[in-house]
């Protein structure tokens, strides 16, 4: 929005660039109104549910949201999460090293890849989750138990996705540092495995989103504990703001992890899309 | 302008006596069915520039890579100052069609890249860089990274890599297709005063007839699919005009028709 | 990969790890792995049986009805964002934080609001894979070129003609992915409901086969589910790549 010059200065000119100004300060943080205005809405609409109601079990957003509250400083979430997260980051963590380790290799080695790929394919489209009911009688309800539930469902997509960079780190730059007189070591730790690092990354990330659905539902399935004991417990004496409130929170501190991954991952590993 | 066809005399692919830097002998080229490159024998000077000229998929890019050791002939052999290729080596270096910068690292890391995987310390290899840098007008630019270029910085980037690593024989691969028509003009002339300054032998691949008569002291014609030498051509041009009245020249206009009628027939 | 001269083909590999499996089951090492022969005779036995079918017919029911919900809303959605911005920018936030959110503990959620019958395994299919059709349709509608689209236009293309012929013949290899990635997590999902709803189809059987350590007929179970999960998506990649052509030239 740019305004004719000639008014600049004048007297008359002052509530037009005051307009202006309020516009441009406007759309500076569109970006932020539109989330506001989106994030308002979606809360307004299950508000409206609720006081209907639309079923006996479905709290409005002010319930649900001082459950929430009440949770938050009572203590019961950070017992929960101190459960939960346990087996999470375990999972996650033994899911990191193995699967991108296991990815690495394969994408830079064809009999790798053609032992093992096929595998990851198989159990990354196949649904896992029926093979939680097996862990439970092997290893039985512990830690053990949902920490596998956690890797199962979180390593083939890092696997996978660590095998599809380095497979595809650009060939154009690999064939520089071949023309340097790179050596297959330097090749690997200079060009394929930087070129291939979003790409890995962004594997980690959809594996915590893998892992978070597991841990939940090794909660669920297994035994409840932590999160999923709140869910089950607050459903069983039919304390739906609470039970909702439980998930709600399982939902937020996913996409919160989730987005700080993002925002590590834009700022560290991908000065091409940083915007400066 | 001096007109050799190849076909009468096969011997002029050869230089008698004079000081040759790379040597192409019987090099031919099959893939899997294709066959890209057929016998070629072809010197290339030293300290000139030599542009492959020629339709697009007559190997032109395939016969550069295989003197770059890049990838492997099917039969023949290529000798750069006497001694047989059979991989990349220090006394050459590839300038990329598409630049091949590491998008993660800074110029001056690019830039000092080939120097950074022969084990040079950091401050050696970034004071032989900087300098490159500065021959390449890029000064004040190192620690941008590649996306923040132009496309024609990104490919003085890409030459100042290779004259970084101090080889004798530049190997540039259509190294302007992915810059606009105006920093193409001003990186050619650029590109002529580095020729002049930096006593190397350049190879220089191309589709551009204009290119290749203002940059060349010799230019190799190859034929379509198989790639074989069609005619070779010296521009004889008074390099030391400005650039401006080089594309005036009678002679520099002359050549351009010349080669294309030569070429027009491959084209479909 | 190659042998001997000759190419193996990839998945080739699929029965090397049949037959550790075999010999891993032969040996009686671990219980829970039975030798794949048993699991596969199991597997015969098993499709035959009434149960099995009953519970093939309740699972593929679900996911079907939840599937075509899910590819029609979420076809609608992504066409909506891909050609308004209010609405990408009203439904941006939510969609981008469904499609990744641990929607398995919405399950309980919707136990208590569509009972525990096929109800809630239909709506849980539809949300573990509306949310990616969504966001690769709008993906696919973002990408027509404009030119296309004003080509259209200038040709005096009706509104209709201008959707249905243009806009979304060109975003369909987008569109075709969207749906592929949708059946994975759909599936994923019908399982999911179906566990922890646990008196349904599949599900019904995983429990009563873990619980009474019937490890052929669970590994049999769990084989027909992964082949069927595999088919599906293979179909749906075959189509795609009669598309593929044009999705690198528009």
């Amino acid at each position: 929005m740019s305004l004719p010059l000639h008014v600049k200065g004048s007297p008359r000119a002052l509530p037009s660039t005051e307009a202006s100004f309020l516009w441009r300060k406007l759309s500076e943080h569109r970006t932020a109104l539109w989330r506001t205005a989106s994030i308002g809405l979606f809360f307004l609409v299950w508000e409206i549910a609720g006081r209907v109601p639309i079923s006996f079990a479905f709290p409005t957003f002010l319930e649900t949201l001082r459950a929430f509250l009440t949770m938050l400083f009572n203590g019961a979430f950070v017992a929960a999460y101190a459960q939960t997260l346990q087996p999470l980051v375990i999972g996650i963590a033994i899911s990191a090293v193995v699967g991108v380790g296991v990815g690495i290799v394969m994408g830079l080695s064809r009999f790798a890849e053609w032992l093992v790929a096929p595998v990851f394919i198989v159990l990354q489209a196949a649904p896992m989750a029926a093979l939680i009911p097996l862990i439970t009688f092997v290893y039985g309800i512990g830690l053990m138990a949902k920490t596998l539930a956690v890797i199962m469902l979180a390593l083939p997509v890092i696997a996978l996705n660590g095998y599809k960079a380095v497979r595809n780190a650009n060939p154009s730059l690999v064939a520089m540092c071949v023309s340097f007189q790179g050596t297959r070591w330097q090749r690997i730790t200079k060009i394929i495995i930087p070129d291939a690092s979003p790409v890995i990354f962004a594997g980690l990330r959809l594996g915590l989103a893998a892992g978070f659905i597991g841990v939940i539902l090794a909660e669920l399935l297994i035994t409840p504990t932590g999160i999923g004991d709140l869910i089950t417990y607050h459903r069983s004496v039919a304390d739906y703001p609470e039970m909702y409130a439980a998930v709600v929170s399982i939902i937020l501190v996913s996409t919160l992890t989730l987005a700080a991954l993002e925002a590590f991952e834009l700022r560290v590993l991908r000065p091409e899309k940083r915007r400066t | 302008m001096r007109n050799i066809t190849a076909q009468a005399t096969a011997a002029a692919t050869r230089l008698a006596g004079s000081d040759v830097a790379v040597e192409v002998r019987g090099i031919s080229k099959l893939y899997s069915e294709v066959e890209a490159l057929r016998a070629i024998d072809l010197d290339f000077p030293r300290g000139k520039l030599t542009t492959l000229l020629g339709p697009s998929g007559c190997g032109k890019t395939t016969l550069l890579k295989i003197i770059a050791g890049l990838i492997p002939a099917t039969a023949g052999e290529i000798r750069v100052n006497g001694q047989v290729v059979t991989g990349p080596g220090p006394e050459r270096a590839f300038v990329f069609q598409d630049f091949a910068l590491m998008p993660w690292a800074t110029v001056m890391r690019n830039v000092a890249f080939g120097l950074e995987l022969k084990g040079m310390g950091r401050d050696e290899r970034q004071a032989i860089a900087a300098k490159y840098i500065a021959e390449v007008g890029l000064t004040g630019f190192e620690s941008k990274y590649p996306h923040e270029l132009s496309g024609g910085m990104r490919q003085r980037v890409g030459l100042a890599r290779a004259f970084a690593v101090n080889a004798d024989v530049l190997l540039l691969d259509e190294p302007f297709s992915a810059v606009d028509e105006q920093n193409r003009r001003k990186f050619q002339e650029d590109l002529l005063s580095l020729v002049e300054k930096e006593k190397k032998t350049f190879i220089f691949v191309t589709h551009s007839i204009e290119e290749a008569v203002y940059c060349s002291d010799r230019i190799v014609i190859l034929s379509r699919r198989p790639g074989r030498i069609s005619q070779i051509i010296e521009p004889e041009i008074d390099r030391s005009a400005s650039p401006d009245a080089i594309r005036r020249d009678q002679s520099y206009l002359d050549t351009v028709e010349e080669i294309w009628q030569g070429l027009k027939r491959y084209v479909d | 990969m190659k042998l001997f001269g000759y190419r193996v083909p990839m998945m080739a590999s699929l029965i090397v790890w049949c037959a550790i499996w075999e010999l891993v089951g032969r040996s009686g090492a671990l219980f829970l792995i039975p030798p794949l022969s048993d699991v596969l005779v199991a597997a015969v036995a098993l499709v035959q049986t009434g149960t099995w079918q009953a519970a093939a017919i309740t699972t593929l029911n679900s996911f079907l009805v939840g599937m075509a919900l899910a590819i029609l809303v979420g076809v609608a959605i992504g066409v909506l964002m891909g050609r308004s911005v209010a609405a990408d920018n009203l439904l941006g936030i939510w969609v981008n934080i469904f499609v990744s959110a641990p929607l398995s503990a919405l399950v309980p959620v919707l136990m208590i609001l569509f009972g525990m019958g096929e109800t809630t395994v239909v709506v849980t299919v539809f949300l573990f894979a509306v949310w990616i059709i969504v966001l690769d349709t709008r993906a696919g509608i973002q990408g027509v070129p404009p030119s296309l689209i004003e080509m259209g236009r200038s040709y005096g293309a009706s509104r209709f003609a201008l959707y249905f012929r243009i806009i979304l013949l060109s975003a369909l290899p987008e569109i075709l992915a969207g749906i592929r990635l949708g059946v994975i997590r759909g599936v994923k999902g019908v399982v999911i409901g179906q566990l922890l709803v646990s008196i349904l189809g599949y599900g019904e059987l995983f429990e009563l086969y873990s619980r009474n350590f019937d490890m052929e007929n669970f590994w049999a179970l769990t084989i027909i589910l992964f082949a069927a999960a595999m088919l599906l998506s293979g179909l749906i990649e075959s189509l795609e790549k009669r598309v593929d052509y044009y999705a690198g030239v528009r």
